[in-house]
């Protein structure tokens, strides 16, 4: 680059020699060159002038273009009434292991007013009550005139009746719509599943929350908003559940029981396939609790009998003695026990119905024909010290830790100290109390080789490998035992041609309210687990003061009620649980099976 | 014969002010000017009638003391509008070292009326915002800084302009007033860009600002939820935003009629921030169309007249006075219409308040001053066989 310098040297010399002031030239050249800077800058401050002109006009334009779009639109209706904005829709839907609903939801409206806007309350009024036989029309229309300004009418409704109110035409009248809790099955798994109510409530939107079941249990995992796509799906089959919830029923009825429960659950996983308890409820239109302190909880139909029903679950309990006995190396099943008699202090104990068994029976011979005296005597081999840690590392003596909100609240009864004569009457069921979920668990354990199980309502893919509690030879010998009680014991009635059922009758008197026992009230059980020659579930099933009547005597114990009872329901279900039968099944009269 | 005898008589030899004024000054932006301030008083008689009646005044104690306040505005307008450009530096610069010593000393002698920001000098009657006057003398200063900086062996102006704008820029935030803290930035940036930024610059402090905006989007969950929260469609309808937009909504284009408007008893900032919402829902849509307008025109028109100005300092400081004013009223419109995130900023001679109208009265005042037609040596020009 060429400089051109601000004094040449020419010019300067030049006016020296003729004596001019050479600074003129300096300032020339210098406002010269601000010439063309300022040119330069004008012509570039004009184009930037021009782009911030456009910049503020366009943005302007924005400004007014928006301004007509928001006067254009439709303003909101203003919520006034609303409580609160922040609530969460979408309550995930509840499913079966195989994808089927149990638990879905629905769009319905509330029905509310705004006072101000009533033309004629007292023929709303009139009208309303019309529609919905519970309203009053008196009450209804002192509410819409008594000054306030908002009035919830219904929580939901039915399309029919929204035609109806809309027919009436008043614009005070207003419809808020929301998510109702829909379980399409009614009763099926009711005890499961528990209930849904509202929580908050806005004029758009509810929020729905469990009250009950799994629906409370699990409340924030089914309203987290990441997780409302997913359904919450549970380890219950539907096709087994409405089967058992058939077959108690008709149990119930047979035996004239008060109720009854029944558990299926996988011995490996802890799945609980189904659980039912009867009497049930529809969750769609739950009960209310019983008004009544003094009536017992078991008269509600809410009441959960397989979880929260306590009971002293009887010679159920025998098998965990003989199987802590054949774990600590004190006998083998072929060991022989003294059945003849068994004093603790001055508590002398005898067997059922005084039955006498002779001077010795080996244990497995003790357990087929439930003796008390034997497996009295096995406990005391035992001992408490043993016995204790022993129920408790199947899970006894704890609340059930399974998925339903009501599990926590039913703690076993076990008795603080525990001298020789608790040892003896737990080893037979008497004198604690379970429940038939957590028996259920304990025999899973025996079942599946000695491990313990946790009980679950949600879908396990893999089993659950738990903490040993018996060997499997221990396990293994138990079940053997078991199946003889139904072989050669008193579980005959189980004895089918289709399928080996291996399990455990328990007859327990039901204590009185006062203390002592009732003479001619029992809980029965039957606990068993399916197929025997290698578990894959086992099944509890407790009826609450059954009776059979259709003998010459009058029968109580758990051989002729719960027994039959848990046959058919094996008979039934498990064809639907993917287990063959053991024969064919005989071909139908009259029909050949063509073969080539 | 009488002057012939006595010579002439010895009269001042000066131009008419007055006739030289109303030839010269931007008569278009001056009568935009007026007409807005008469909206504005209007308005006032239905935006702040509910304060009044809180404070338990008489219902129109606020329009009467605004009409007060904005006479004042208009007197101190066209007297300022009356000055020459170098008059006009002179004010500028010496009203900015006085509203930047009250600036300073607010954090000994201010006070903040319960609000949580010290802004304010409490003077029993009145009350003044130093910073609404210091945005005019900074424009001001900084056009003569860099006006200056131009020339050769002119002095580092921009290095100094920068210097004094980050200075006041600390102090507005301490106070804390990020709003006004931007508008004394925009409108540096603005001097600057039409004094002659390189583009290159330009350039690297928007990729900068792009790049800066994307990561803090990506990195900060906070800074992504505000923005969401501004996108998102829906909006708290118990906010002031959320008064705002549905107060625009339902006055449509022709208002829900004179003082029928329910938005100004829920806003607190009824007269103030969101006045524009009054306006929509007491006249609709076309008053606010008529105001849009009337901005866009004082913005658009001055800037237009200063491309022909030559003379640097006048067209830099023209610029920085007539961008701080339409961006102060764009913004504020821009947040009621939720096209901005939340920022208080008062409408220039709508929004009630003293030091506000005043301060605006002053600015546009410079603004005319500066864009009153001038020769431009267009002669010169044309005798040298430039363009």
């Amino acid at each position: 680059m060429i400089r051109t310098p601000l004094r040449p040297l020419a010019r300067i010399l030049h006016a020296r020699a003729t004596g001019a002031n050479p600074d003129a030239i300096e300032r020339e050249n210098l406002r010269q060159r601000h010439e063309v800077i300022r040119d330069r800058a004008r012509g570039r401050a004009q184009l930037r002038l021009l782009f911030l002109c456009m910049c503020f006009f366009s943005a302007f334009t924005v400004v007014g273009a928006r301004m007509g779009m928001l006067a254009a639109s439709e303003p909101m209706e203003p919520r006034t009434a609303g409580t609160g904005v922040n609530i969460a829709q979408g309550r995930a839907d509840i499913v079966d292991r195989n994808g089927r609903v149990l638990a879905t939801n629905m769009l319905t409206h509330a029905l509310y007013v705004q006072t101000k806007d009533l033309i004629d309350p007292a023929r709303v009024a009139r009208e309303l009550a019309a529609i919905f036989p519970e309203l009053d029309a008196a009450t209804l229309e002192r509410r819409f005139t008594d000054g306030r300004s908002f009035l919830w009418v219904r929580k939901v409704m039915s399309p029919e009746q929204m035609q109806l109110v809309h027919e009436i035409g008043d614009p005070g009248l207003l419809f808020g719509p929301r998510e109702m809790r829909l379980y399409p099955n009614g009763q099926l798994a009711a005890h499961v599943l528990g209930g849904a109510s509202f929580g908050a409530e806005g004029v758009d939107r509810a929020e729905v929350i469990g009250t009950a079941g799994i629906e409370k249990a699990l409340d924030a995992r089914l309203r987290d908003p990441a997780q409302a796509g997913e359904p919450l799906e549970l380890s219950l089959d539907l096709t087994v559940q409405a089967t058992i919830e058939e077959v108690l029923a008709t149990g119930v009825r047979q035996y004239e029981a008060k109720g009854g429960a029944v558990i299926l659950m996988d011995v490996h996983t802890g799945e609980i396939a189904a659980l039912a308890s009867y009497p049930a409820f529809d969750p769609n239109d739950r009960p209310n609790p019983l008004a009544d302190p003094n009536a017992e909880p078991g008269d509600s139909p809410l009441f959960n009998r397989a979880v929260q029903g306590v009971y002293e679950l009887g010679s159920t309990f025998k098998i965990f003695a003989a199987a802590q006995a054949m774990e600590l190396g004190l006998v083998t099943p072929d060991t022989p026990i003294n059945t003849q008699s068994l004093s603790v202090g001055k508590k002398r104990f005898s067997e059922f119905d005084n039955h006498n068994y002779g001077p010795t029976k080996t244990v497995a011979e003790v357990i087929e024909l439930s003796s008390n005296i034997g497996t009295g005597h096995i406990a005391l081999m035992i001992g408490g010290e043993r016995q204790k840690p022993f129920l408790k590392s199947l899970g006894l003596l704890d609340a059930s830790p399974v998925e339903l909100v009501e599990a926590p609240g039913a703690r076993p009864l076990v008795p603080k100290k525990w001298p020789d004569v608790v040892t003896v009457t737990a080893s037979f069921g008497h004198g604690m109390s379970s429940s038939p979920l957590n028996l259920a668990a304990a025999y899973a354990t025996l079942a599946n080789g000695g491990t313990k199980v946790t009980p679950t309502l949600l879908h396990r893919a893999a089993p659950m490998a738990g903490p040993r509690v018996v060997s499997q030879q221990v396990a293994a010998d138990a079940v053997m035992m078991l199946r003889r009680v139904v072989t050669d014991g008193t579980a005959s009635m189980a004895k089918m041609d289709e399928y080996a059922i291996a399990g455990k009758t328990g007859t327990a008197d039901k204590p009185k309210r006062g203390g002592g026992y009732y003479d001619d009230k029992v809980v029965n059980t039957f606990a068993s687990v399916f197929p025997a020659e290698a578990p894959k579930y086992v099944l509890i099933v407790t009826l609450d003061e059954p009776v059979d009547r259709t003998g010459p005597e009058v029968r109580r114990t758990a051989g002729w009620t719960s027994v039959p009872v848990a046959a058919e329901i094996v008979r039934r279900t498990a064809p639907l649980l993917g287990l063959r039968p053991a024969i064919a099944p005989q071909p139908l009269d009259g029909l050949t099976a063509v073969k080539q | 014969m009488t002057e012939m005898v006595y010579g002439s008589m010895p009269g001042r030899v000066a131009e008419p002010v007055l006739p030289r004024w109303w030839g010269t000054i931007d008569k278009w932006s001056m009568t935009a000017i007026l007409v807005l301030f008469a909206i504005g008083l209007l308005l006032g008689l239905a935006a702040s009638v509910p304060l009044a009646e809180r404070n338990g005044l008489d219902p129109f104690h606020y329009v009467q003391r605004q009409a007060f306040f904005g006479g004042v505005a208009m007197a101190a307008m066209v007297a300022v509008s009356m000055m020459s450009p170098d008059m006009v530096r002179r004010l500028g610069v010496v009203g900015f070292l006085f509203s930047f010593f009250a600036l300073a000393l607010l954090p000994i002698f201010g006070t903040d009326f319960g609000k949580g920001a010290v802004r304010w000098f409490s003077l029993g009657f009145a009350s003044v915002q130093p910073s609404e006057f210091l945005k005019p003398g900074f424009i001001i200063l900084t056009a003569w800084l860099m006006a200056a900086a131009q020339d050769l062996n002119g002095p580092p102006g921009k290095l100094i302009s920068f210097g004094i704008a980050v200075t006041v820029v600390g102090f507005l935030a301490m106070q804390p007033d990020f709003g006004q803290a931007m508008l004394v930035l925009f409108g540096w940036g603005v001097v600057y860009f039409v004094a002659g930024a390189p583009m290159v610059l330009i350039g690297i402090i928007l990729g900068l600002a792009g790049v800066g905006g994307f990561a803090a989007y990506n990195m900060s969950e906070h800074f992504a939820r505000r923005i969401n929260g501004f996108l998102a469609s829906d909006i708290d309808p118990r906010s002031q935003l959320g008064y705002a937009t549905n107060a625009i909504q339902e006055g449509g284009f022709f208002g829900v009629g004179v003082g029928e408007g329910q938005v100004k008893w829920t806003l607190p900032d009824a007269h103030t921030d969101f006045i524009i919402a009054v306006a929509a829902e007491e006249y609709g849509l076309v008053l606010v169309l008529v105001i849009i307008a009337l901005y866009a025109a004082i913005t658009v028109r001055s800037l237009y007249r200063l491309t022909r100005e030559r003379d640097p300092f006048t067209r830099l400081a023209g610029t920085g006075l007539a961008c701080i004013f339409g961006v102060q009223a764009m913004i504020n419109m821009g947040v009621a219409v939720r096209l901005l995130p939340a920022k208080g900023m008062t409408l220039p001679f709508v929004s009630y308040g003293g030091s506000s109208v005043i301060a605006a009265g002053i600015t546009v005042g410079m603004l005319l001053a500066l864009t009153r037609s001038r020769p431009q040596g267009h002669m010169g020009d044309i005798f040298r066989g430039r363009k």
